[in-house]
């Protein structure tokens, strides 16, 4: 297997996922069944090409630097789980 | 009402003439919503009854002042995950399950401005991770063909909710054949556009570069329609790509005769079904009847295509949905004891387990030590792929295939083996890493349930897929074939 525990705890950790000790022993099987499954790329033969990230390997356009979006902050603050006079509250990070 | 009616064809040839109203389509197509929502559970975002009334009379208002757009008055749902101002667009997902939208989505505002009528948003897996349409919060979504089956995914709501006959249309998403799984294993057309033809702005995103937005109809004309108004340009979305616009009527008019089917030796092979191979074989053999050449072609690396996908995909999701931290929007954990615990807990309350383990998968794949031998290589498997599929259209017009190995599975048969469910994408991935257009359509029966078959095309031919579709509905009746209680659903109930 190639996922265990302590390799769950760490990408669960990069993945901000707060997963349960009782269950990261499944979690752990199931991703080494996902993982298993990549096994197979290695046989592809690929040295000689280049990653492909987008299809048609397309160029970003630049766009004219102008303001194109107006003040939204109410609209936006608006859907936030607490805020306060258009700020978003977070859990104290300072002391 | 006739059962032409159910089409968006027919819906707006008898607006045009007056022998019907959008007030009372969108009537008929709301009653029919109410009636279906226990047996299927496909729609789960409600425009209210008063607002799409609303927008029915406004239409017909347009329609009486010479003023009706391309879909001036047809109701359909959107898949719950294009934004819809001031309406709920969950992604079928608790994490979002109250977020209102403050901003449309383009295809919405494209959509609407061309007069359709929006009754609702459909069901779908979670963040649109998955192929049966049971990784949903809000429960899974049942095949109208039968209720003990799923409708494939993750457009499950939208191909169920078509196919149900309560809409003549509905947008759909497909990253690894989300339109085009779901429309075969309900009986019903899905189209899904090149890579660039339809602005992904306001479409919540799963995985950047397979994501495209398209459309689920009972026929590829009407397909067609749809997508002619949901294409084109758009400066919001980077990858919205500044192509001419698709001669729709022009495509419709092309003939099978002389057209070169690719016949992809790969599709067919162990793992295919022999209900779903035979109704394939035949709809080839149809095709070849109508003076079209049937061609094997190779695409050997076929094999690589689901472990490609599911390395790529999970590893954009997982950046994707980084921004679902419990802050500015969507799920927050009660009572978080520091900012840490706040991001950690509300995701994890928020997501399913479907979308853990993709986070978790994609998280793994871009970690150190793992980059260049998952990601970097998956990439490049891409470019593989890709160029298979160049090779074989350099001998035929269109590849043709089962679109799905199987018909609809039972509900549950495939949740205790998520491998056996990632395997069901095995014709279907290819295609979103090489970014090229494609359509299921349906071909005929195995063991009672409907067979898709799946048309490709180049980069831009959606042209081909529109011709090559039409043409085979022309001469065939399976895309007419309606569930057995299909707009009386009352009857279905259990």
């Amino acid at each position: 297997m190639s996922v265990d525990s302590a390799k769950v705890r760490a990408i669960a950790e990069l993945a901000r996922l707060a997963i349960p000790t009782a269950q990261e022993a499944a979690i752990a099987t199931e991703l080494s069944a996902v993982l298993d499954l990549f096994d197979a790329l290695a046989a592809a033969p690929v040295d000689a090409l280049t990653p492909l990230s987008h299809p048609g390997d397309p160029h970003l356009r630049l766009r004219a630097d102008l303001v194109t979006e107006g003040d939204q902050r109410e609209a936006f603050a608006v859907l936030a789980p607490a805020e306060s006079a258009g700020y978003y509250l977070v859990p104290k990070v300072i002391e | 009402m006739s059962a032409d009616l159910d089409t968006v064809s027919g819906q707006l040839a008898a607006l045009a003439s007056g022998a019907t109203s959008s007030h009372a389509l969108t009537e008929r197509a709301l009653q029919r919503a109410a009636d279906a929502q226990l047996p299927l559970n496909a729609l789960i975002s409600r425009v209210g009854a008063q607002h799409a009334l609303a927008a029915a009379d406004a239409a017909d208002e347009a329609r009486a002042h010479g003023q009706a757009g391309a879909l001036c008055g047809i109701p359909y749902a959107h898949k719950d995950l294009f934004c819809t101002a001031g309406v709920a667009t969950t992604c079928a997902s608790r994490m979002l399950e109250n977020f209102v939208p403050p901003y449309s989505a383009a295809i919405h505002e494209r959509i609407s401005s061309a007069g359709a009528v929006l009754i609702g948003k459909a069901n779908m897996d979670e963040f649109a991770m998955g192929s049966s349409n049971e990784h949903s919060y809000f429960g899974a979504v049942h095949n109208p063909w039968d209720l003990t089956r799923v409708p494939g995914g993750s457009s499950g709501g939208s191909a169920a909710l078509v196919a149900a006959r309560v809409l003549p249309f509905a947008t759909g998403s497909d990253t690894g054949g989300s339109i085009r799984q779901p429309a075969a294993l309900c009986g019903v057309t899905g189209l899904k556009p090149t890579y660039g033809r339809v602005s992904r702005w306001g479409m919540i995103a799963y995985a950047s570069s397979l994501d495209q937005a398209g459309v689920i109809a009972l026929s590829v004309q009407d397909c067609a329609r749809v997508l002619d108004v949901m294409s084109g340009f758009d400066a919001r979305d980077s990858t919205s790509a500044q192509r001419a616009k698709i001669d729709v009527a022009a495509a419709l008019a092309l003939p099978l005769k002389g057209l070169r089917i690719g016949r992809p030796r790969q599709w067919f092979g162990v793992g295919i079904e022999d209900g779903v191979g035979a109704a394939v074989e035949n709809a080839l053999a149809q095709y070849a009847k109508q003076g079209a050449s049937i061609i094997d072609v190779d695409l050997p690396s076929s094999i690589y295509a689901i472990p490609a996908y599911y390395v790529i995909a999970p590893a954009e999701a997982s950046s994707n949905l980084a921004r679902f931290d419990g802050v500015r929007y969507g799920h927050r954990c009660n009572n978080p004891i520091d900012l840490a615990d706040l991001y950690k807990r509300s995701r994890a309350e928020g997501f399913g387990h479907e979308v853990q383990k993709r986070i978790l998968t994609g998280t793994y794949a871009l970690s150190t030590g793992y980059y260049d031998a998952y990601y970097v290589r998956a990439q490049k498997v891409r470019r593989l792929i890709a160029n298979d599929y160049a090779r074989a259209f350099t001998e035929v017009d269109v590849i043709a295939g089962p679109t799905s190995p199987t018909i609809a599975f039972k509900l549950g048969e495939k949740l205790s083996d998520p491998l056996a469910l990632y395997l069901a994408d095995i014709n279907t991935v290819g295609v979103n890493l090489a970014g090229l257009p494609a359509l299921s359509i349906p071909c005929g029966f195995s063991a009672g349930m409907p067979v898709g078959l799946q048309l490709v095309a180049p980069t831009w031919r959606e042209d081909l897929l529109i011709g090559a579709g039409h043409g085979y509905q022309q001469v065939t009746e399976f895309h007419r074939a309606a569930p057995p209680a299909a707009g009386q659903t009352e009857t279905v109930h259990e």
